[in-house]
């Protein structure tokens, strides 16, 4: 039983933070149909403020905290950047962007490895969050995992209260469900797109932050973990935020008791599987939004 | 509307199909030329090996010309076509290499093995692997994309599944360390169906080999793309729905163009792993696979030549300037995958029409 438990929580927390990653790419993928391939180097932009800011700063748990807000403008002023100079003229060819934004994530890691170097670098964890959390005698969960799951939460609601209850989320809502609709009731969509992207990027920075708990900041950190979240999102639906997190925590736990009962590579295999005969069943994701268009 | 395929690249419509005819034969001439006499005596026997690898990656770069730039399906995974391909390749020259009976060096290493696991034992018929090499590849890509193109999935859904299929094959290969030699793959393979491949003389045979497959490829797309199933296959990339209600059934007409893309790589996994004497997950991971592509939207996506080109020129490109400056590739390899995507999406056959087109300008083009 404790094992059963035990794994639920590694899942959980795999879930927590493939959903910290997937929820912006959910928002700027459901925005304008963009798989943003440098969303992970935007991660690593937030993991990297991180670094610098300890620097500076010193105090872990200080830096962590400042690094939180500092992050989310770097690295969605960096979305922005990409949206405004790239992606915005490759409105109408939806892959072509997932190949030039690819480019753009090469160069921000050979940009990281010429900046920071190569090898990986370390950050210290405040002392609040290293050590673990006893829930019986023989069930204990690190706290780092603990707080990555409350961010994730945390940022789940934030996002849900701005898309449902501001005037800006109901701008957004509006432009993912029907641009042409929107644009022809007076929406400015290329102001929409740009927030919309802030919004999206900046969260990725957040992932970003949560990421140096659990492992090392390096250039190529993104793309590890990036295939994983792209699956959330399609299997989750487009610019549907509960089905992202249902998946998300859904692909986490799945992962975790295949790879517990069998091994990281099988599972890799497995739960790939699983995807495609899941996507048998809802081929647009677990929630889809109902229209009338064809495609 | 929320549309996830892409408008249609420039491409030459089927009209005058003679003249078309005779001068492809014209350019295969020339390519036969090219490849058979030329460059064997221009080039000295380490360059010719580096040409037989990247002209392995011209042929992935077919497959993915046809796929992608005629059908419209992104495709990130072709590594794992190439991959199954090499691998069979590669296990039926281990197993030849270290004689009837005996497990492969590799195996013997790691020591977690005294007999040999029961699906490498075909693989040392070498009908059996010559066939699986390509069949293999094609027969994976047949289910997958029956499953997938059944279901309506596409566009950016299609390319991320299919990239998230390389990276679970990659991860499997390489958990899987005592079977398939994990990280480091098969290396240091001899022979060639009996042939010494330290032999100068054998492996400009293969590069001969490997040249031969390049104009087969070519030829079989081609004729692929002057036939009714190739302006099916455009189609159905311009306006699926429109082919649907027309009658045809638009997942069978991506199904054939995929099976035969996978086939194609899986050709090219086979060749490269005599000619460069290695196959190892980290030719077929997300990164490789990605990387495929990026020849193929230089040369020009829709054209037929233009992906074998493109392959070859930004593998040159990439051995010559990794060589000296191995981070200046990076930004180079960067830039590859925006400027000529975002500036020039036909590649660079486009511009080879568009000079084609101003000298006379009789030539339909639908753009």
């Amino acid at each position: 039983m404790t094992l059963v438990l035990s794994q639920l929580f590694t899942g959980i927390s795999i879930g927590a933070v493939l959903l910290l990653i997937a929820l912006g790419l959910s928002l700027t993928f459901g925005q304008m149909n963009v798989i943003n391939m440098a969303h992970g180097e935007l991660i690593m932009a937030g993991a990297y403020t991180v670094y610098m800011l300890q620097k500076v700063i010193g105090g872990a748990g200080f830096s962590l905290l400042v690094a939180l807000p500092v992050a989310f403008v770097v690295a969605g002023l960096m979305g922005v950047l990409i949206e405004v100079l790239l992606i915005r003229r490759l409105y109408a060819r939806p892959l072509d962007t997932l190949l030039v934004t690819w480019g753009v994530s090469l160069l921000l890691q050979q940009a990281a490895r010429d900046l920071f170097g190569a090898p990986n670098v370390q950050t210290r964890a405040p002392s609040a969050l290293t050590g673990s959390i006893h829930l019986t005698d023989d069930l204990a969960i690190s706290s780092s995992r603990v707080f990555i799951l409350a961010l994730a939460l945390i940022a789940v609601a934030a996002v849900t209260v701005v898309l449902k209850t501001t005037p800006l989320g109901r701008r957004i809502r509006a432009v993912m469900q029907n641009r042409d609709l929107a644009a022809v009731s007076g929406l400015a969509t290329g102001r929409v797109d740009r927030l919309t992207f802030f919004i999206g990027s900046g969260l990725a920075g957040i992932a970003g932050v949560a990421l140096t708990l659990i492992g090392p900041i390096g250039p190529t950190m993104g793309t590890n973990i990036i295939v994983n979240a792209f699956l959330v999102v399609v299997v989750g639906g487009i610019g549907q935020l509960k089905g992202t997190v249902i998946v998300a925590f859904v692909l986490g736990i799945v992962q975790s008791m295949v790879e517990y009962t069998t091994t990281v590579s099988v599972a890799s295999v497995i739960v790939f599987v699983v995807i495609v005969a899941f996507l048998q069943w809802r081929p647009q994701g677990l929630f889809t939004l109902r229209t009338r268009s064809l495609a | 509307m929320t549309t996830l395929q892409d408008p249609p690249v420039a491409v030459e419509a089927s009209a005058a199909k003679a003249p078309r005819r005779f001068h492809a034969l014209i350019g295969f001439g020339l390519a036969a030329v090219v490849l058979f006499a030329l460059a064997p005596v221009a080039l000295g026997d380490f360059r010719l090996g580096l040409l037989a690898k990247y002209l392995c990656l011209a042929i992935v770069a077919v497959g993915i010309g046809l796929a992608w730039g005629r059908g419209g399906m992104l495709t990130l995974g072709q590594g794992v076509f190439f991959g199954l391909g090499g691998y069979a390749m590669a296990m039926h020259l281990k197993l030849a290499d270290a004689g009837p009976g005996e497990l492969p060096d590799f195996m013997q290493l790691y020591g977690q093995l005294d007999a040999l696991p029961w699906w490498w034992k075909p693989f040392a018929n070498p009908a059996f692997a010559l066939a699986a090499t390509v069949l293999l590849p094609m027969l994976v890509a047949f289910l997958l994309g029956l499953l997938i193109f059944r279901r309506r999935v596409r566009g950016a859904y299609f390319a991320i599944l299919s990239q998230a299929l390389c990276a679970a094959l990659a991860i499997f290969l390489i958990g899987q360390q005592g079977t398939t030699g994990g990280t480091n793959g098969l290396t240091d393979i001899q022979g060639f169906f009996g042939y010494d491949l330290n032999d100068p003389i054998n492996r400009r045979m293969i590069y001969f080999i490997v040249a031969a497959a390049l104009l087969a490829v070519l030829g079989v797309a081609w004729q692929l793309m002057r036939s009714r199933f190739g302006e099916l296959l455009v189609a159905v990339r311009d306006g699926e729905e429109r082919v649907r209600f027309l009658g045809y059934d638009p997942a069978n007409v991506k199904l054939v163009a995929y099976v035969v893309a996978a086939g194609m790589a899986g050709l090219a996994g086979a060749l490269f792993v005599p000619a460069v004497g290695i196959i190892s997950p980290a030719m077929i991971g997300v990164v490789p696979s990605i990387e495929f592509v990026i020849g193929v939207a230089v040369g020009g996506r829709a054209s037929l030549i233009g992906p074998a080109l493109g392959a070859i020129a930004v593998a040159w490109a990439k051995t010559a300037l990794s060589e000296k400056l191995p981070s200046a590739w990076t930004y180079f390899e960067g830039l590859l995958f925006i400027l000529p995507v975002v500036f020039l999406p036909g590649g660079l056959a486009s511009l080879a029409m568009y000079l084609r087109r101003r000298r006379s300008t009789s030539t339909e083009v639908t753009s």
